[in-house]
């Protein structure tokens, strides 16, 4: 049990490490809901993986930079705006997902797929979120500045010099490995909610940008705590119960926020 | 003089409209340029085409190698859960500390220093957006709509202040504005946009004209001047040319 317990917080910890810092600049771009569909895209790379017979994680990968990678273009060209892009490329992307994992042979347990199962993790599964949550981690250190630069003012920042359009290429890569490794932890449903919760909690209470980034890192690490002892106390499932105990702290710390949205 | 930049027969058009229609000019080393026009002129594509932040439908925009440009944008849209302070603002250029004192200073806010951004008033964030524009050390100078938000003295102050920036650092400087009569006394030249651009020229000298008197009183250096157009052509409901005389001024 204690093993158990212990992977699982391990993983946890892996996973908000690197959502923090990436959950703030997804929050100031007001991309939220960008997070949201590559977290619905998913499910269908888990069909894909289950289908070609390999490495889940592969393919998920796969399909949220494909399809990140393909709605740029396909704004452009189709001319409709882009949240309703985002919403017929979420829900048809999870709706083809869920037809296509019902085709497979043999039982597959979707619930382990749409909110995770954190308790399951194993040790080889340690050392892939290790090496992503490091990769993550690294990558939004060596370029945080001019991530900021961008949320701060997109223009601005081009005119400035920054290769933006790779930048948010490389935002759209990392939001995709968190998703793909994030998956098996909390699930497809909430993935998101680990980005923006915690993110959202430290933004109200902090006076720079790396506040905001560290503030979450800790918000999200007390949700796991909080989530996984609930799980183990209160036999609840341990993924929502992360996200519960994310949201809780949010509305908890409402009332010290200093500033008013101006 | 060398063109920084030089725009030749450039056409935009965003979604099968036509947003600017054979657009010609260049921007001389060391010259203000005002660019005015109705709201929907077209004026902030045609900046976004000057910074290379928009691609031509057709036609070419040339510019110097190595061109430094500050830009000044027409508004900041900061999120709230964003919280910055100024210095951390222009941090995010990669200056160093002393640079961003000193262009603060440039731009008449370094009591800002400490401040946050979300806290500023139209106009300081107006000085804030300037001191980061002028971080790049500017060969041009771009300033979209600079004097929006606020008063005519804010106006006079922030105008003022460009041209003793030109003055001191020999930049060109581009200003755009939606005031169609009155632009900064010291622009070298005036376009005049709507979709296509209108007219060309200059604006009229000061001293002779009792309306700028009346409306500013006797000032040493008058930083407002008035532009009178002169059209050969008018503009239907939709904007398209017809062809006549000039009906308005």
């Amino acid at each position: 049990m204690i093993d158990i317990l212990l992977y699982a917080f391990i993983a946890g910890l892996l996973l908000v490490i690197p959502a923090g810092p990436l959950g703030s600049i997804i929050l100031w771009q007001r991309m939220a809901y960008y997070g949201d569909t590559l977290a619905h895209s998913a499910l269908l790379g888990v069909a894909l993986g289950l289908l070609l017979d390999t490495h889940v994680e592969l393919t998920v990968l796969g399909v949220c930079v494909l399809l990140a990678l393909l709605l740029g273009p396909l704004h452009r060209i189709s001319g409709n705006s882009l949240d309703s892009l985002l919403g017929i490329a979420a829900h048809t992307s999870l709706a083809l997902g869920l037809v296509a994992v019902s085709m497979q042979s043999g039982a597959v347990d979707l619930n382990a797929y749409l909110f995770g199962d954190i308790l399951a993790v194993q040790r080889s599964d340690l050392i892939l979120l290790t090496g992503i949550s490091v990769l993550c981690c690294g990558l939004m250190l060596w370029r945080w500045n001019a991530l900021v630069a961008i949320a701060t003012h997109r223009d601005l920042a081009q005119v400035e010099g920054l290769p933006v359009a790779r930048l948010e290429i490389l935002q759209m890569v990392l939001m995709a490995l968190l998703v793909a490794v994030g998956m098996k932890i909390v699930g497809v449903l909430l993935i998101s909610a680990l980005l923006i919760i915690p993110a959202a909690t430290a933004g109200r209470l902090s006076r720079t940008p790396e506040q905001v980034a560290l503030g979450a890192i800790g918000c999200g690490c007390i949700a796991v705590v909080g989530g996984l002892f609930s799980a183990w106390q209160l036999d609840t499932p341990a993924g929502p119960s992360i996200v519960v105990f994310a949201a809780a702290l949010f509305f908890l710390l409402l009332p010290f926020g200093k500033r008013t949205k101006t | 003089m060398s063109a920084l930049v030089t725009l030749d027969k450039v056409t935009f058009h965003a979604s099968e409209r036509q947003i600017l229609d054979e657009i010609s000019l260049s921007l001389k080393a060391g010259e203000i340029t005002s660019l005015i026009g109705p709201n929907g002129a077209g004026k902030t594509t045609l900046v976004n085409l000057i910074l290379g932040l928009n691609q031509p439908t057709s036609g070419k925009v040339k510019r110097q190698r190595g061109l430094r440009i500050g830009y000044m944008p027409q508004k900041l849209t900061l999120n709230a859960g964003l919280p910055l302070s100024v210095d951390r603002f222009l941090a995010l250029t990669g200056a160093h500390r002393q640079a961003r004192k000193q262009s603060l200073t440039m731009a008449g806010a370094s009591q800002l220093i400490n401040h946050s951004m979300h806290g500023l008033s139209g106009g300081e964030t107006q000085r804030v957006l300037l001191a980061r524009a002028l971080l790049a050390k500017p060969q041009l100078l771009v300033l979209d709509e600079p004097a929006q938000g606020v008063d005519i003295s804010g106006e006079e102050e922030l105008y003022a202040r460009i041209s003793e920036l030109r003055n001191q650092l020999g930049c060109a400087v581009l200003v755009v504005s939606h005031d169609l009569h009155w632009v900064m006394a010291q622009t070298d030249s005036v376009i005049c946009l709507n979709r296509h651009i209108c007219c060309h020229g200059h604006p009229q000298s000061i001293s002779n004209d009792p309306g700028y008197l009346t409306l500013f009183g006797e000032q040493k250096t008058p930083v407002l001047a008035p532009y009178v157009h002169e059209h050969d052509h008018d503009h239907s409901m939709h904007g398209d040319v017809v062809e006549g005389g000039c009906q308005h001024d």
